[in-house]
């Protein structure tokens, strides 16, 4: 009786085990031979811009990004201009992601009749897993060209058109729902309206995103100018939007000060002050469109 | 009694070196045809696993191993519809019913019932599935077809692509396994 009962026992046991075996074998089948893999950091903003500013995100190779930006004129207007929606400025423009970590690209604005190009690599990709890097490092240079009719015969010349301006963005996606990048930017401008401005400005931008659902998500982009400012003339421009996703645009919808659509514009001309209510609502709005078909995981 | 005991031992170590069929490289694609969109995505690294003494089926399907010609659903599909930071695996447990009418060492082809747990998305369900068993030189190769209800599965659809995703989505599954030495 007792051999008996040692036996069944022994049967019960052997079944049990033969079923937690087989339960997780395929899992330990592959984690033993796993070699730990980069784990990119992904969506650290929904688009490749904060509002105005370049964000630490990318539109990916092969990818075409067409762009319209919309500003309306100032809410402080009043009725009599439908509290600036009778107004309008926009910039129209063009990215393309040539590899996963270079994009170039064009526009041009109704402000100032401005066109500007950029470019723009990743040189750190924030990641997990094999040797992680905590921070996405960007670098990013421009040149902006006005193309308004110049009065003065003395200062038409091309050069005085142009301006550039040069950026690092830093930036760190922390958890799913909140990203912080700081983006110090140089401007030049080889023209300036008045003796007392300053050709050379620096600011420091900070742009942040707050994941709310899914689908959308509360921004701010501001460019706090630590250097170069004409005081009384230059303010920092504060935007703070909400990205909405539909499909295969993103949407931002935002409250500015600033009037500008490229970083020279924006750091060096904006004016209006947020306390006196000279802010204005805005939309971007970003259409993609593949043109080299996508070969690669979201590894 | 000894000789009991033996032959259970016996029983048990042959049980225990069973043949098993495996792989890392399985094919699964899915494609959502809706009245303005075709979607359609890839992954080429599924890993499965067939016991061929118990009949037991399982397969791990991370779910960022999809690839999307266009990059922009590809990220969607994993940020909103599959989130797959915090649901990175797709798992099917179960077994093959009738795996003992497949002779595995005969070339040919065979219907393959299979029942078990289908999670996606954190959801698991109990699916019942008739699929294809292939056995090719030693290998086996699994096919099969079937539709998944992305609501079954908590995946919700928002009203703005309603007509650019389909509600059901037709998985093909194609794996072959080797024996494990």
């Amino acid at each position: 009786m007792n051999r008996l009962l040692f036996l069944a026992l022994l049967l019960i046991q052997q079944v049990a085990f033969a079923q937690t075996d087989t339960k997780d074998e395929l899992e330990n089948l592959l984690s033993q031979e796993q070699k730990p893999v980069k784990e990119f950091v992904k969506n650290a903003f929904k688009s490749s811009r904060v509002i105005n500013g370049h964000s630490m995100e990318f539109i990916g190779k092969g990818v075409l990004d067409f762009r319209i930006l919309h500003r309306f004129g100032a809410l402080n207007t009043g009725w009599r201009e439908l509290f600036g929606l009778d107004q309008a400025s926009m910039r129209m423009g063009f990215d393309y992601g040539i590899s996963k970590n270079l994009t170039i690209g064009i526009g041009r604005s109704t402000f100032n009749k401005e066109v500007d190009g950029f470019v723009k690599y990743r040189i750190a990709h924030q990641h997990k897993g094999l040797k992680p890097i905590p921070l996405s490092l960007i670098w990013v240079s421009g040149m902006t060209m006005n193309t308004t009719k110049i009065t003065d015969s003395k200062l038409n010349a091309f050069e005085n058109r142009l301006g550039y301006y040069h950026q690092i963005i830093a930036g760190r996606k922390f958890g799913e729902a909140f990203t912080l990048q700081l983006s110090p930017t140089f401007v030049h401008r080889n023209l300036v309206d008045l003796p007392v401005d300053n050709n050379n400005m620096i600011a420091l931008g900070v742009g942040a995103r707050l994941k709310l659902t899914n689908r959308t998500a509360l921004i701010l982009d501001t460019y706090p100018i630590l250097y170069g400012d004409h005081e009384g003339y230059n303010i920092f421009p504060l935007s703070i939007g909400f990205d909405i996703e539909t499909g295969g645009h993103v949407f931002q919808l935002h409250v500015s000060n600033a009037r500008g659509m490229n970083e020279k514009a924006f750091i060096t001309e904006t004016t209006q002050d947020w306390t006196k209510g000279e802010i204005q609502i805005g939309f971007n709005l970003s259409r993609v469109f593949t043109i080299v078909k996508n070969t690669e995981s979201s590894w | 009694m000894k000789k009991v005991l033996l032959s259970l031992l016996v029983i048990t170590a042959f049980q225990v070196n069973a043949q098993k069929y495996l792989t890392k490289s399985g094919t699964i694609d899915f494609l959502s045809k809706a009245p303005l969109e075709t979607i359609e995505g890839v992954n080429k690294s599924v890993a499965a696993l067939v016991d061929a003494q118990t009949g037991s089926l399982d397969f791990i399907v991370q779910i960022k191993s999809f690839v999307f010609d266009r990059q922009l659903l590809q990220e969607h599909f994993n940020e909103n519809y599959m989130e797959s930071t915090k649901f990175p695996k797709a798992t099917f447990k179960g077994n093959i019913e009738n795996m003992k009418s497949i002779n595995l060492t005969k070339d040919g082809e065979y219907d393959a019932i299979t029942s078990g747990k289908l999670t996606i998305h954190g959801v698991t369900k109990d699916v019942k599935q008739k699929g294809k068993l292939l056995v090719k030189g030693g290998k086996i190769v699994l096919i099969s077809n079937f539709s998944v209800l992305l609501a079954d599965y908590n995946i919700s659809i928002p009203g703005a692509v309603k007509d650019k995703i389909s509600k059901d989505v037709k998985v093909n599954v194609k794996c072959t396994l080797d024996p494990i030495k």
